[in-house]
């Protein structure tokens, strides 16, 4: 039998091998299949690897590659083959649903060969055991990533898009060295293992810490660094955006988890890192919410519903170390399994939720809500799919969302009183939070669902959408399916993800978290709380069934009419709810926050009352971008502008920096 | 001769080559500029003769006639050729007045002194007391490529340059390999011909040698654009 090891690095020969084939394959139906082909079986054996990383322990090998003092060290341990299995279990869905998605693509080669080396780089992160390698393939995910954002480079939105990512990419990229390079100066060796061991005062610690949150956290989309998020996630084609958003953000996750919990560790923690990743997630989750809500480009809408579950999933982290540095390691444990399970909850709903945004493209051209509608008819089974991932992410049993939301609840309600008043207030206020978040999110997928599927078609393109092929159908399906498992039997694959709470923080919840057997998941104690989603479920299809039973006598007609129509059979297409519409009462209640922009106009003929026609649009702009990266951005300019005169001196000028350069260099340093 | 009478030697053709670098300096007129680079390509040749006569090594002689020929007789004349044929006008043009550079120079050269200190400490070598001089003199060519405004005395400045580091290397470990030198020897070579044939190309391109002409017709060109 392979090793866990061995399949991992077998699937990154496969990812590499990818990569490769469009020099050998050139016909584009050639190329979109083996690309396809190959991503699937890479997907496959990261499935194969994460499984049996987590179940019977990885390894670790030297490979002679990479610079000469410095072998390429990887390593297999629990947190990576859990990551390991996130990756596979959306790229394998991903991969098949591009075998549809870029049917008719004339210029593929461009993503033949990033697709593959972005999934390579992030496979390499996750099985990195020296800084070097680490960083190595983090550029090589950043910058392929690049490539596949301004896949559609013809578009100047898209460019710009490319542009602002490239470059938040790199400044991610630069703190995260920062923090290595705190570590290595701490430990003498770029080698993890070397720096798990190392000694490092309080001080080096905080600050790489907060190197590696800002460096991760950029990459995370954590708010206010989430500025190349939504601008990035809509351009990119759709199942590029599905791993973007699945897996990439989780990748940052996985760095900062590998930075702070395992290579500095629990004893290192401080109190206020927790409740800085606490703020940092509670702010992340209703802010993106709240953007998310006033959005009509569904794929941007979904970029902000990715900062959200960011968020939620740093709430969980939070909470873990706060209780970690507390020494409740338990509860801690509990935190960080709520924050692990949100993490392959939001890559499985998310990515198929950029896969449904794909199909409605695919088959209506538009990213835009407000000339959707009336779907469900012409794509029920995108419908359906879709249904799955929102009723997951809005968190409503017996989906996946539910258990993952549910346990963070847990853990921040069960967190006994830590020190201080600040912090005993922190942690119900941050719980708060999340569930307002929870709450808008669903209110959002409600406009999302209502909106695009529900109702009648508000353009043309709409009208005569058609549903998408088999592959793209399966590769929805897989994701559909397993949010459901995941949602049903979580008392069965907690115990999974046990091995990395077990290495990070030495203690287990297995015993605990199905003491009562397999249909209860019991947290601590059956005493606090127990969860059986199968009993919700049979529950729920009871009463559903009654309800039914009891309101549809035998008999009596049933009257056909269009959903979200008010229950009016005659309603016109633009009189029903549209994106805007629809949350103009949260717009209204966070208009503090929001600072809405409107511009209303309207033509009259004779009388005010007779309006020819009414033009209403409704801006808002995200603050964090207006307030933060504009500022920034005209201070960069600014800045150039005032050195751009020295960059056009003479050739004396320059031979005068560069001697007096190398008068200061010999001054100082000999 | 003894060990001591060759460091003796060594030591006072350094104070000569530091005395033509700050006459390099100095000077008012483009010829004398070339006669004094002139003599201190002469001076290097006689360095690397001594040198090579202290420590028995021959291949030190052959660099010491290809230096003599080559800095103390070709680089001169194929400059004197240039200004001749171009009618360069005979001042040197500096950007900063004489006396303020020579004052810098002054500087430079103690920095130089102090800043090799620490290496003279560790050096075996009979030349290790010349090594303060050469830093001083590759220093003072680069000022004097800062502070004039002519292109042909940059490339002066440039080549005086090199001529500071050939010392160094004499001076620090007994010369080159003779392989090393060749090539250093060829490389100057083709470089001042390239300059050579720049100047003729810039003079029918700008009218003018000035390098301040070339900053003004491409700084506007870019505007242009």
């Amino acid at each position: 039998m392979m090793s866990a090891l061995n399949l991992a690095l077998s699937a990154c020969g496969l990812a590499l091998a990818a990569a490769l084939a469009p020099s050998l394959v050139h016909r584009p139906d050639m190329q979109r299949t083996t690309l396809s082909l190959l991503l699937a079986l890479t997907g496959l054996l990261a499935i194969l690897a994460g499984m049996a990383g987590l179940l019977y322990g990885g390894g670790d090998i030297v490979l002679p590659l990479g610079l000469p003092w410095l072998p390429m060290h990887l390593r297999l341990d629990a947190l990576a083959s859990f990551f390991y299995l996130v990756i596979g279990a959306l790229l394998l869905p991903v991969a098949i649903y591009s075998q549809g998605y870029l049917r008719g693509e004339s210029h593929l080669t461009p993503l033949a060969i990033f697709l593959p080396l972005f999934v390579l780089g992030m496979l390499g992160i996750l099985a990195s055991d020296d800084a070097f390698t680490f960083m190595l393939f983090w550029e090589l995910m950043s910058i392929s990533s690049f490539f596949l954002v301004t896949f559609k480079h013809q578009h100047a939105e898209n460019r710009k898009a490319g542009f602002i990512y490239i470059l938040m990419a790199h400044m991610a990229g630069l703190l995260i060295l920062g923090s290595f390079a705190v570590l290595y100066a701490a430990s003498g060796s770029f080698e993890f293992s070397a720096m798990r061991q190392a000694e490092i005062s309080p001080f080096w610690a905080s600050v790489a810490f907060l190197l590696a949150g800002f460096g991760f956290g950029t990459k995370a989309g954590v708010v206010p660094l989430h500025g190349w998020l939504p601008e990035a996630h809509p351009v990119a084609p759709s199942n590029v955006s599905a791993l973007m958003s699945g897996i990439m953000l989780k990748v940052a996750i996985f760095g900062f988890i590998r930075v702070v919990w395992d290579l500095m560790g629990p004893g290192d923690f401080q109190w206020w890192w927790g409740t800085l990743v606490l703020a940092a997630g509670s702010g992340s989750a209703v802010s993106g919410v709240l953007l998310a809500l006033q959005q009509h480009d569904l794929k941007r809408l979904l970029a902000y519903h990715s900062i959200e579950n960011i968020g939620i999933i740093l709430i969980g982290l939070g909470l873990g170390m706060l209780l970690a540095h507390f020494g409740h390691p338990m509860l801690a444990a509990l935190g960080l399994i709520a924050a692990l399970y949100h993490t392959i909850n939001h890559a499985l709903f998310k990515g198929l939720l950029f896969m449904g945004a794909g199909a409605i493209l695919h088959s209506t051209g538009s990213r835009d809500m407000e000339s959707m509608g009336g779907l469900i008819h012409r794509m029920p089974w995108t419908a359906v799919f879709f249904l799955v991932a929102c009723l997951s992410i809005s968190a409503l049993p017996p989906f996946n969302g539910f258990v993952s939301e549910w346990l963070t609840f847990q853990t921040a309600l069960l967190a006994p009183q830590l020190g201080g008043a600040l912090l005993t207030a922190i942690v119900p206020f941050s719980a708060a939070m999340l569930a307002l978040a929870g709450a808008l999110a669903a209110a959002c997928f409600v406009k999302v669902f209502g909106v695009v599927f529900l109702g009648h078609a508000r353009s043309e393109a709409a009208a005569h959408a058609h549903e998408v092929d088999n592959w793209m159908k399966l590769g929805m399906a897989i994701p559909a399916v397993l949010c459901l498992a995941l949602g049903l039997l979580p008392v069965l694959f907690i115990p999974l993800m046990d091995a990395v709470p077990q290495s990070l923080l030495q203690v287990s919840l297995a015993g605990s978290v199905h003491a009562h057997g397999w249909l209860w998941l019991t947290p601590v104690t059956a005493a606090h709380s127990s969860y059986s989603a199968p009993i919700a479920l049979a529950g729920m299809l009871v009463l559903g069934g009654l309800a039914f039973w009891l309101t549809h006598p035998k008999g009596t007609s049933i009257r056909r009419n269009v959903l979200w129509s008010c229950g009016n059979p005659h309603i016109h297409a633009r009189m029903q709810y549209n994106a805007t519409s629809f949350s103009q009462p949260l717009r209204r209640i966070f208009a503090p926050i929001y600072r809405p922009e409107v511009h209303a106009h309207s033509e009259h003929s004779r009388h005010k009352v007779l309006a020819n026609q009414v033009l209403y649009v409704v801006h808002v702009a995200d603050l964090g971008v207006k307030y933060i990266y504009q500022p920034i951005g005209r201070f960069t300019l600014f800045t150039a502008k005032l050195l751009q005169h020295e960059h056009q001196r003479g050739i004396h000028a320059y031979l005068a920096y560069t001697f007096i350069t190398i008068l200061f260099l010999l001054a100082v340093y000999i | 001769m003894s060990a001591a009478l060759i460091q003796q030697l060594v030591d006072g053709l350094a104070a000569l080559m530091l005395l033509t670098s700050f006459a390099l300096l100095a000077q008012h007129r483009m010829l004398s500029v070339l006669n004094w680079f002139a003599a201190q390509g002469v001076l290097l040749a006689v360095t690397a003769a001594v040198v090579a006569y202290g420590t028995d090594n021959n291949e030190l002689y052959i660099s010491a006639v290809m230096t003599f020929l080559l800095k103390g007789l070709l680089l001169p004349w194929l400059l004197w050729r240039v200004i001749r044929e171009l009618h360069v006008h005979r001042e040197v043009e500096p950007l900063m007045n004489t006396t303020l550079t020579m004052l810098v120079a002054l500087g430079v050269t103690l920095f130089a002194f102090h800043i090799i200190q620490p290496i003279e400490k560790i050096s075996q070598l009979m030349t290790r007391d010349s090594m303060a001089i050469a830093t001083a003199c590759v220093l003072l060519g680069m000022l004097m490529m800062i502070t004039r405004r002519k292109a042909i005395t940059q490339v002066v400045g440039f080549l005086a340059v090199e001529n500071s580091l050939f010392f160094a290397a004499i001076g620090s470990t007994n010369g080159m390999p003779l392989v090393v030198e060749i090539g250093i020897a060829f490389d100057v070579l083709i470089a001042a011909l390239i300059f050579g044939l720049f100047f003729f190309q810039i003079r029918d391109t700008f009218d003018s040698l000035e390098v301040d002409a070339m900053n003004a017709h491409l700084i506007h060109g870019d505007d242009e654009e």
